[in-house]
């Protein structure tokens, strides 16, 4: 049952026993958002079915199509700041042609997740939110589950395998990009033949960086599904609980996302 | 066929249904009329179970709905249709695809047979050159007709309407008034319908049920109901300036 009654914090006076209710109550959501996706990833296997193909195909090209402007301008300037910057400190000891080198690794393996996750985040994920926000307020979700159609494979399934296929792929294309920007800075600014860049990048960045940073995308799309999709189910009260449902969305996704980034960084390099 | 039986609900702490008790027969149209925040939508939701009582139970045809999942609550609510009170449609498909949607989602017909069927009710609510609209781009009363006609095209055999007037213009009211009637009268189903509206409860049902802080005041048929010497039931009448003489005033061809 997706429809569900808000959680009624009990009256109490002490402050103790309110943490406890709201640890519980924490808890409690945590669990109702993974069993959702798990959900959701036992449904899958239809997603080429007749009811679902279209919306997985239309979610796909939501999720990933439509991101591709913003995420372009973000890369190619996230690359070209961090040559100036590097380049600067390396140019100091005559070492700019590591330029290549340093962007392309904390590309891999850090910044292309990360600042797709938070872009996928604030563009996607919030969107979600606001649409299941305001399905659920408008009774739309509880009209699906009268008709036995289950809102999570109607709705949460096409945006999870959108999210998953998306997230890897556009972070590979932000790493790519951001490498290029790299190069424009060392070729306009500091003199770095583009072909000693490269060189000088495939010398350093080794494939574990590539598939660990992919690795992390795939987490992060599963965390933005699972927040945006849990979070819109649970809205309560009208337009301006949309709001909250998609502000919501937004900050939890991002502080998530940065602690598990932390968490898989230490599994695979700590 | 449906029977609240000592329901108590309570959000939290607060109590919203204390004691209900109803029995709908078969067959038969009932309103619920009460003022907002009596409990007739929680109601309403309570026989499909999209809200769950705190104590007592909701028996369907004998069957404690509180006590069953997965395919045997899917099964019951096979039954029903569900009018909202926001119509609830799905804003990016179309009227028409609106109500194909619970036929296309179980599987069981083939596209033509849909076709012919949305068509049908589609031209019963009188929704067939809006069919390629989206609900976006029709008016209220004609969003509640499409939902309307979402709610008939699985051929249920109980009807819940909640508030399917309100909000629309006495016109429109009517019309969907008369539209209750006809499908009560060709579908024979059992309708309950949650309203404030007096002139469309005492014109469309067979019994009205007054409502007030969670219990049911009465149940009597609509003669006997204006004829009421409870004095929450005079004063809703009295608000809506309803007369114990109604149905003398009342044009003859509108009651059903
Ligand atoms: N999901 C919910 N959570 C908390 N309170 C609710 C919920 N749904 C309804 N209520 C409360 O129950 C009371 C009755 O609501 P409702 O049945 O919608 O009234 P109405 O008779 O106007 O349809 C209201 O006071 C409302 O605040
Ligand atoms: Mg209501």
């Amino acid at each position: 049952m997706i429809t569900r009654e808000p959680y009624q914090c009990p009256a109490c006076t002490s402050l103790f026993a309110r943490w406890g209710h709201g640890g519980l109550f924490f808890m409690q959501q945590m669990g109702q958002a993974v069993l959702m996706t798990g959900k959701a990833v036992m449904y899958i296997p239809l997603m080429f079915g007749k009811r679902n193909r279209s919306e997985v195909v239309y979610q796909l090209f939501f999720t990933g199509i439509k991101s591709l402007p913003v995420l372009s301008v973000v890369a190619l300037f996230t690359g070209m700041i961090f040559a100036v910057q590097t380049g600067m400190e390396l140019a100091r000891f005559g070492q700019e042609v590591q330029v290549g080198g340093a962007v392309t690794v904390v590309m891999l393996r850090e910044m292309g997740p990360f600042m797709t996750g938070l872009i996928i985040a604030a563009s996607v994920g919030s969107s979600i939110s606001a649409q299941l926000g305001t399905m659920t307020v408008s009774e739309e979700i509880a009209a699906l589950e009268i008709m036995s159609i289950d809102p999570i494979r109607y709705l949460v399934m096409p945006r999870l395998v959108a999210l998953l296929a998306m997230m890897p792929l556009l972070t590979l294309y932000t790493d790519v990009l951001a490498v290029a920007g790299g190069a424009i800075i060392g070729f306009t600014q500091l003199g770095i033949d583009p072909q000693a860049y490269v060189d000088n990048a495939v010398q350093y960045a080794t494939v574990k960086d590539l598939y660990t940073g992919l690795i992390k995308a795939f987490c992060f799309g599963a965390i933005i599904c699972t927040v945006a999709c849990h979070t819109g189910f649970a809205t309560t009260g009208g337009a301006v609980g949309v709001g909250r449902a998609t502000r919501q969305t937004v900050v939890t996704s991002f502080l998530v996302i940065l602690i598990t980034g932390f968490i898989l960084t230490k599994l695979f390099y700590g | 066929m449906i029977r609240f039986n000592n329901v108590i609900k309570k959000f939290g702490e607060k109590p919203v249904l204390r004691g209900f008790n109803l029995h709908v027969h078969p067959g038969e149209t009932i309103s619920l009329v009460g003022t907002s925040g009596a409990g007739k939508s929680v109601t309403l939701k309570h026989m499909v179970r999209l809200l769950r009582a705190t104590e007592g139970e909701v028996l369907i045809d004998g069957v404690n709905i509180n006590q069953i999942d997965g395919k045997a609550l899917e099964e019951v609510r096979k039954r029903f249709g569900y009018l909202f009170q926001s119509a609830a449609l799905l804003q990016w498909l179309t009227v028409f695809e609106n109500v194909a949607l619970p036929l296309r989602e179980n599987r069981k017909f083939p596209e033509r047979e849909i076709n012919e069927r949305v068509e049908r009710v589609l031209e019963k609510v009188g929704l067939l050159e809006a069919a390629e609209k989206l609900p976006a781009d029709i008016s209220g009363g004609m969003q509640k007709r499409a939902g309307l006609a979402r709610a008939v095209v699985t051929e249920p055999d109980i009807l819940l309407y909640d508030e399917p007037t309100s909000g629309l213009d006495p016109v429109t009211s009517r019309t969907i008034d008369e539209l209750i009637a006809t499908l009560q009268k060709d579908l024979g189903v059992t309708s309950v319908v949650v309203t404030h509206d007096m002139i469309s409860a005492l014109t469309i049902s067979d019994r009205i049920a007054m409502l007030h802080q969670g219990t049911v005041l009465e149940v009597t048929p609509p003669r006997e109901f204006l004829q009421s010497k409870n004095e929450v039931v005079r004063g809703f009448l009295d608000s809506q300036c309803i007369n114990p003489n109604f149905f003398d005033d009342f044009p003859e061809r509108m009651l059903k």
